[in-house]
């Protein structure tokens, strides 16, 4: 169990109190290897994005087990899951870029919360090296807003990856985008993850990408289905 | 540092924004700035006179609540305190109001008269001492030019003819000369004059009553010793005070009997809940703007508290940035108020410090406020 980057057994969740309760969630297993590129499918309202907030630690557990990068999420503290959150990139469907900072600062910006990553040179140093490995190294230096949709999205890979995290989660990452600069990312995405050995947990309802997983998981009513 | 780095950057990103705010916190400056400026010069204003009293020790009736409306005691009490070796001079000081007639326009107006012996040197006016002579000559007076403008161009016109005659109190009376001595709120102008000249204006009086008594005491006498002996001496129809108490018992008058000194402190407050509102609005639409990105920031990881350091930076930030103006939009607008009220206002250090501190206040009350709105950005909807 505990070498895997990701281990959910019997994880159940519900929005809504009383008579209003609805799960969404129920009686979930999960297990993603080392490296391992997980694709996530199903339907909306199948719970595919829940799971996702809850191996992120962005949302607190309410039942079973859920172990990421070695910390059980159960009962976690706020201060416990902030600290994971460190070690894990996340990739949104909007890229969510703070549009007053460039693009190399953007990036920089996930180097800051490690110690380890040296002084501001040397974090914009970083930043622009990744930039190039996404291909944007005529852009490092220019605000989100001169960006295409695509560029965005791959400026956000690269803060994503950019600190080395045990764990990648992305949802929908292509779903904003054209075929084409989908397709980029996405195997930008998967480029990058392989060659750094990092898990990515990935929801998609993109049925062009789905080449992308070693393995496809399906959901339906909150449980996988295949 | 790199919360406050943040700051700046999102401050910086929206320029029409970040000029909205330091203009409103400007205004509060500004606002301060004058209430406080407005409050301090009434309070220099109103004790100018006593200020310019030269004795150690003053008599003064008990009752008495302010010089432009003092209590009379008896004249006696003046040459009591003779007793005392250590008092070499006691100079009565009798104080009234009476109508003066504009002499350009003819318009009335009430003007403070004070009169007592010029020659005692116990009370002295800046200008005063050259007029002493012509002020023994009968029906004459020492002007005030820092009185109101209501009361005519005297010294213009002084300049232009030389002494000239004046109704003060349906009498006719000759202006010597000027003097510095300051409008105040409790009196538009003063006239300054001996004893005698007083006497024949206000002639309703009883001249054994006198409304302030100043004492000279010998060089090596010891002021408070000689207040105590004089307190034991004399009746309790007059209360022994030094020179500071006697412009404490004026400025207590104007701080406490009066609505001016809230009135001043309530206006400072409008002026800091007005820009504590605008900062308010700023940072709160630049939170809400960014809701997404802030969710991001806490998904990967930056604590609540780091965002709050941001905001609190860009509230400090725009304490900073909006004071700097304010205080010198203040200096200047000192400079014309001072021009055109007669009333002694300049900036001064220690209202800055106040100011800057109040300025930061607000701003950080602001930025509270505003802070709430972060709670909104919450990563799990990132998905």
């Amino acid at each position: 169990m505990a070498d895997h980057p990701v281990a959910l057994s019997n994880v159940g969740f519900s929005f809504g109190e009383g008579a209003l309760r609805r799960p969404v969630l129920r009686g979930l297993d999960l297990t993603v290897e080392p490296g391992e590129v997980v694709l996530l499918t199903g339907p909306s309202g199948s719970g595919k994005t829940t799971l996702l907030t809850l191996v992120g630690a962005l949302r607190a557990m309410q039942q079973g087990s859920c172990v990421v990068l070695g910390q059980e999420l159960l009962g976690a503290p706020e201060s416990a899951r902030v600290a994971l959150r460190r070690r894990i990139g996340f990739i949104f469907q909007n890229h969510n870029l703070l549009g007053f900072l460039t693009a190399r600062q953007n990036v920089a910006m996930a180097l800051e919360l490690h110690p380890d990553f040296g002084d501001e040179a040397a974090r914009l140093g970083m930043a622009g090296e990744i930039l190039g490995r996404v291909g944007l190294a005529d852009f490092a230096d220019v605000v989100p807003a001169k960006l295409s949709g695509g560029q965005r999205q791959r400026v956000a890979v690269a803060r994503a990856l950019v600190a080395g995290p045990g764990l990648i989660l992305a949802d929908e990452p292509t779903a904003a985008l054209d075929r084409q600069s989908g397709r980029d990312v996405v195997d930008l995405m998967r480029g990058l993850a392989k060659d750094r050995g990092m898990p990515v947990l990935l929801v998609t309802h993109d049925p062009r990408i789905l080449d992308v997983a070693d393995r496809v998981v399906a959901m339906e009513d909150g449980r996988i289905v295949g | 540092m790199l919360p406050l780095r943040l700051a700046w950057r999102q401050l910086r990103a929206e320029r029409a924004r970040l000029f909205s705010a330091i203009a409103g916190v400007m205004f509060a400056c500004v606002l301060v700035f004058m209430q406080l400026g407005f409050r301090s010069a009434l309070f220099d204003s109103a004790t100018a006179l006593p200020q310019a009293m030269q004795g150690e020790l003053f008599l003064i009736h008990p009752l008495t609540t302010a010089l432009f409306r003092p209590e009379t005691f008896p004249r006696v009490r003046a040459y009591q305190t003779l007793a005392l070796p250590e008092v070499q001079v006691a100079v009565p000081i009798y104080m009234a109001q009476a109508i003066w007639r504009n002499p350009v326009n003819g318009t009335h107006r009430a003007i403070q008269l004070i009169g007592f012996d010029t020659e005692a040197g116990a009370v002295s006016f800046p200008g005063l001492d050259a007029l002493i002579p012509a002020l023994k000559r009968p029906d004459t007076i020492a002007f005030d030019w820092k009185s109101r403008p209501e009361f005519g161009p005297v010294p213009a016109l002084l300049a232009e003819r030389g002494p000239f005659q004046v109704e003060i109190g349906h009498r006719m009376v000759e202006i010597v000369g000027t003097v510095a001595l300051g409008a105040s709120f409790g009196a538009d102008g003063n006239a300054v004059m001996t004893e005698t000249n007083f006497r024949r204006l206000v002639k309703n009086r009883d001249t054994s009553n006198i409304d302030l008594v100043a004492l000279r005491l010998r060089p090596n006498a010891d002021p408070l010793t000689v207040q105590k002996q004089l307190t034991a001496l004399l009746p309790g129809d007059v209360t022994v005070v030094t020179h500071d108490q006697l412009v404490a018992w004026e400025r207590n008058y104007w701080e406490t009997a009066t609505p001016i000194g809230f009135i001043f402190a309530f206006g400072s407050l409008m002026g800091l809940i007005v820009g504590m509102v605008i900062v308010y609005q700023i940072l709160f639409a630049d939170i809400a703007s960014h809701l997404a990105e802030y969710a991001t920031l806490k998904a990967m990881g930056f604590s609540a508290g780091y965002l709050r350091l941001v905001v609190m930076g860009a509230a400090a930030i725009l304490a900073g940035l909006g004071f700097v103006p304010g205080i010198l939009a203040s200096t200047g607008l000192y400079r014309v108020v001072a021009k055109a009220t007669l009333l002694p206002l300049r900036m001064q250090a220690d209202r800055g410090f106040v100011v800057l501190a109040l300025i930061f206040g607000m701003c950080s009350i602001a930025g509270l406020l505003a802070m709430r709105k972060l709670r909104d950005a919450d990563p799990a909807d990132m998905f």
